[in-house]
């Protein structure tokens, strides 16, 4: 009975497909789709012209159509790997808000509904805060333990951390704020020394081990569990936001396993950053959370504005900053951004930042570690360093994409792709043995940020506060004067510039790899050395020569004019911008982290300045070229379409190709379009009047046919394969021996949109891009010429920029 | 919070309410009172930078925050009395809160749902294929002599109570079968054809 040329797996990968995370059942009649989703059933109007269609009465006739009308669970869902419908729901969603207003009027309890369905959206935004900010908790926890794990352990207890160890000891001295005898370091336990050759040198190599330790675990865990998890995840979640759909990205194994196994690779001591994998942890659980509620489990695009309010969420923990990730959501992440969208983002960061706070993981209620909280003034003709270190952070940020792009695209394309574990464990492996010397690479990139924005008062005595000072002064702790640099200091000036180009070369081979890695600690990282390293030399030269010109005025000797940890700052900001082409988030974050507006105008001047310069470069972002580099089907917003081509030039068919394949609105049979499905791999069909006319009825998606002639064929009696099948409103009637029809008309789309030949291809792409549309119909004359996909957009674009077309891989 | 839909999946279970448990777990020591604060969980700490023949020197002491200041903090002051005052403007005191239970908890949680998940990694890859053989051959040879005919009883016997706990395994096995086709999917993109994720 069956045509088994008609691919059977097709079927098997609708029903296994549609259930993410297999959360949602599709076979069976599980599936609650309740009739207003769809088109409503013919109602008895029109049974009521037929009174003796087939010898039933007419009461008989309407079951029969209300039972043949009911919608099939599994249409209206999308496959992997495709791009949804904006348009389809956002209008289901509209519905379905107008049946419950609708309803609402009629009992209380209906009401009381109502109230509850907007309510729902809140409650969303409030477990969403909850989990985001209670998972950052224990990411910052556990990493903050396990990077400590490396060094030593506490006696105490063996959960404390090296900060947390020495808390409550009282034999830490000014000098050595580290030591305290409840923690020892492996070279103590091991054989009793604390200095020395030999303790140097096990502690490197339990060091080592440590580290590989971590990073092997944390790539097996990858590898076995959720191949998703690793990577930043960014660009993949602009995608999805964007409308593309990749099924467990963002389930709960993936959760699961980014949180345990970033908590290893940062760890590990490699040079990555907890910010973006946060994003992709707070976006899965907002994706968890929906299946809660049946407003936002069945609607791709509703579920779309709860994952953008997710990422603000992400943003907001990691760095304490809930404007910043609004904004950073509003900027990079999101598609389409609603106003409501904004006010729910902003509730679901606070909420994270303020459950965050109140697990409190940095024992002073800060949410950062590197937080700021000095409040010197700088100058005017300060600006002159700033804008040089924009320009740094500008050209850092082209150098990083360009050659981590190269690296990714080798290893996508060449053997290197094929040993995962070994390069990590070879990239680990060459990470730890350079950055143990370096006690600057030694500890955890959090904490070297930390101290290089660090202010310098009487108080610090790292070796970068090491200046030469009168003891006999009576100054406050906090407002010294610009003095020289000691011994200590240029020491530290050495070992900073080996840290600076050690980690600008590791990162580019670092970010991307198998496990989960971010760049925006390590970004700030290379920005905050190249910053502190200009601030010290500008603070050298005005003391020594403070009578230049360019100093008279402000610089006086005795007076704190160069704050070495501003310039730090702004690096940071500059180096970041640079990378990730950051704008106005990037300022908030970092006023945010300061605590005050004073620093706005340098932290602006340094991000628009890089941003500038890494624009004249090189026009993407870094998650930009990973998405081009991917081949995802991402219509960038921010891009103007500035060629003249029109849309028949971009439409398929060509003009040597045969005809556009269509579907005829009566005459084909099940048989028919079993073929024509199988023969062809297009995700849609027109369907037209009759051939000869092809004038434009509607648009057919292929799962959708593939879902309804399969629930025909088990369901409906009378279905065989010379069964026709009609797409009109009215089939005409059938004596009772011949075979049934089979209607289709309710999964027929009744508006498609439609562009004529000779439209400009900035409009169409300007269409879009507006209502995220996935295919377009061309008509000349009135009657269908051929269609428009979005694939077919970004492959035009793509030739039309040089570039290769063919690496767009999805649709 | 429960989440619909699933079978029961045995192995699965545990690791998938681990995450909701973790969640609930935190939020309840969010939650808890400031009565459950260990004494010694909050100290003022003030840092002293070195002034005159005196050394820098940092000073603990649990007080409360209103008494969190130089004067209550360090003990014994180390000038006369005229200097103390020259000497507390220059120290820095700040007051200190953690919460040694949170901390605690939260990293015992964390090895565990580690050491849960190394421990389901190797039986995945190294026990299961290994029990599956030696229960499929068995099996397939209970089989073969079913068709010729049964004259062992016993072996009948085990064939019986298989198939009446073939319902709740069943559906562990087809859950856990669907799971790991999926892994076995992403990790073809991801990995292999290196298709998403560069």
């Amino acid at each position: 009975m069956y045509n088994h040329g008609y691919r059977r797996e097709s079927f098997n990968s609708t029903h296994s497909g549609t259930s993410d995370e297999d959360m949602v059942e599709v076979a069976g009649a599980t599936l609650d789709f309740s009739v207003t989703d769809d088109v409503p059933p013919l109602d008895n109007a029109a049974s009521e012209g037929h009174s003796t269609h087939n010898g039933i009465g007419p009461k008989e006739a309407s079951k029969m159509m209300d039972f043949l009308d009911e919608p099939v669970p599994g249409v209206g869902t999308y496959e992997d790997f495709n791009t949804i419908d904006w348009v389809r729901e956002k209008s289901r969603d509209r519905d379905r808000h107008r049946e419950i207003a609708s309803k609402s009027k009629e009992s209380t309890w209906a009401l009381i509904q109502s109230i509850s369905d907007a309510f729902t959206g809140w409650l969303l935004m409030l477990l969403i805060g909850l989990l985001a900010g209670s998972i950052a908790g224990l990411i910052d926890i556990s990493a903050h333990w396990m990077t400590d794990l490396k060094e030593g352990v506490c006696l105490e207890g063996f959960w404390f951390n090296h900060e947390h160890c020495c808390w409550k000891s009282t034999e830490i001295t000014f000098e050595e704020r580290d030591k305290c005898p409840q923690w020892r370091s492996w070279a103590e336990l091991i054989s009793g020394k604390t200095d020395g050759g030999l303790a140097y040198f096990l502690n490197y190599m339990i060091y080592i081990f440590w580290a590989l330790l971590f990073s092997l675990l944390a790539v097996s865990l990858v590898r076995s569990f959720a191949p998703y998890a690793c990577g930043s995840g960014i660009p993949e979640i602009k995608t999805i936001l964007g409308g593309f759909i990749i099924r467990g990205y963002l389930g709960k194994w993936t959760l699961l396993i980014k949180t345990v196994t970033l908590v290893l690779a940062v760890s590990s001591g490699l040079s990555l950053g907890k910010e973006g994998p946060l994003v992709h942890v707070a976006c899965c659980c907002g994706n968890i959370l929906c299946h809660l509620f049946t407003k936002y489990r069945k609607n791709e695009a509703k579920r779309r504005e709860v994952l953008s309010a997710a990422a603000a969420a992400g943003v907001s923990v990691a760095f304490g900053a809930p404007i910043g990730g609004v904004l950073f959501s509003l900027e990079e992440v999101s598609y389409y951004f609603p106003l409501k969208t904004l006010w729910r983002s902003f509730f679901a960061a606070l909420v994270a930042a303020f459950t965050l706070r109140s697990i409190n993981p940095f024992g002073n209620s800060r949410l950062v570690l590197f937080y700021v909280e000095f409040h010197s003034p700088w100058h005017l003709l300060e600006l002159i360093p700033f804008i040089l270190l924009g320009i740094f952070g500008g050209l850092w940020g082209a150098f990083f994409i360009r050659a981590n792009i190269k690296w990714c695209h080798r290893r996508k394309t060449t053997k290197l792709g094929h040993y995962p574990v070994l390069e990590v464990l070879v990239i680990t492996a060459i990470t730890a043995v350079i950055a143990f010397p370096n006690e600057y690479t030694r500890t955890s990139t959090s904490e070297l940020i930390s101290e290089l924005f660090n202010d310098c008062s009487l108080l610090d005595s790292s070796k970068l506060c090491d200046y030469v000072t009168e003891l006999n002064s009576t100054k406050p702790a906090d407002d010294l004067p610009d003095r020289a640099a000691g011994k200590n200091l240029y020491q530290a000036i050495w070992q900073l510039t080996l840290a600076l180009i050690f980690k600008i070369f590791i990162t580019v081979f670092t970010f991307g790899m198998k496990v989960p890695s971010g760049l925006f600690i390590p970004s700030m990282a290379v920005g905050a050395i190249a910053g502190r390293l200009l601030g010290i030399g500008m603070e050298q030269l005005a003391f020594y020569h403070h009578d230049w010109v360019i100093f008279k005025g402000w610089c006086g000797p005795g007076a704190d004019c160069i704050t070495p940890g501003l310039y730090a700052m702004v690096g940071a900001a500059a180096c970041l911008g640079g990378v990730t082409r950051m704008t106005v988030s990037l300022v908030v974050i970092m006023f945010e982290l300061t605590g005050g507006l004073e620093y706005i105008v340098p932290l602006m001047a340094a991000a628009m300045t890089s941003k500038w310069v890494a624009d004249a470069i090189g026009r993407e972002g870094i998650y930009d070229a990973h998405i081009r580099l991917n081949g995802y089907p991402f219509l960038d917003t921010k891009e103007e379409f500035r060629h003249k081509t029109l849309a028949m030039d971009v439409m398929r068919p060509r003009r040597n190709d045969p005809p556009v394949t269509v579907l005829t609105q009566e005459g084909m049979t099940v048989e028919d379009m079993e073929a024509l499905i199988s023969e062809t791999t297009y995700s849609g069909f027109p369907v037209v009047v009759s051939r000869e006319s092809q004038r434009l009825v509607g648009f057919v998606l292929r799962r959708d046919i593939i879902i309804s002639i399969e629930n025909a064929r088990k369901r409906q009696d009378g279905i065989v394969s010379t069964s026709v099948i009609y797409f009109t409103e009215h089939t005409p009637p059938h004596p009772p021996n011949s075979i049934s029809p089979l209607k289709l008309r309710n999964i027929m789309d009744l508006s498609p949109f439609t562009v004529t030949d000779h439209t400009p291809m900035e409009i169409v792409v300007d269409i879009f891009r507006k209502l995220g549309l996935r295919q377009c119909l061309v008509t000349h004359n009135g009657r269908l010429l051929g269609i428009i996909t979005k694939k077919d957009i970004l492959k035009h674009m793509a030739q039309m920029g040089n570039q290769d077309p063919d690496s767009i891989l999805f649709n | 919070m429960v989440f619909a839909g699933g079978g029961s999946r045995l192995t699965h279970l545990s690791l998938e309410l681990s995450l909701p448990c973790l969640a609930t777990l935190l939020l309840l020591l969010l939650l808890q009172p400031s009565d459950a604060k260990n004494s010694e969980d909050v100290r003022c700490k003030c840092i002293c930078p070195p002034y005159k023949e005196n050394f820098g020197h940092i000073y603990k002491k649990n007080v409360s925050q209103k008494d969190c200041d130089c004067l209550h903090v360090v003990e014994p002051m180390p000038v006369p009395g005229p200097d103390v005052e020259a000497y507390c403007l220059r120290c820095e005191c700040k007051y200190e809160e953690r919460s040694s239970v949170t901390i605690k908890a939260t990293i015992i949680i964390y090895l565990s749902i580690l050491g849960l998940l190394l421990l389901y990694m190797v039986y995945l890859t190294l026990l299961e294929p290994f029990l599956k053989r030696r229960l499929f051959g068995h099996s397939q040879m209970l089989q073969n002599e079913d068709d010729v005919g049964d004259h062992q009883p016993f072996a009948n016997a085990h064939d019986v109570l298989s198939r009446s706990r073939a319902n709740v395994l069943n559906k562990v096995e087809y859950a856990q079968q669907r799971w790991k086709r999926q892994v076995q999917e992403q990790r073809k993109s991801v990995f292999d054809r290196h298709v998403v994720l560069s």
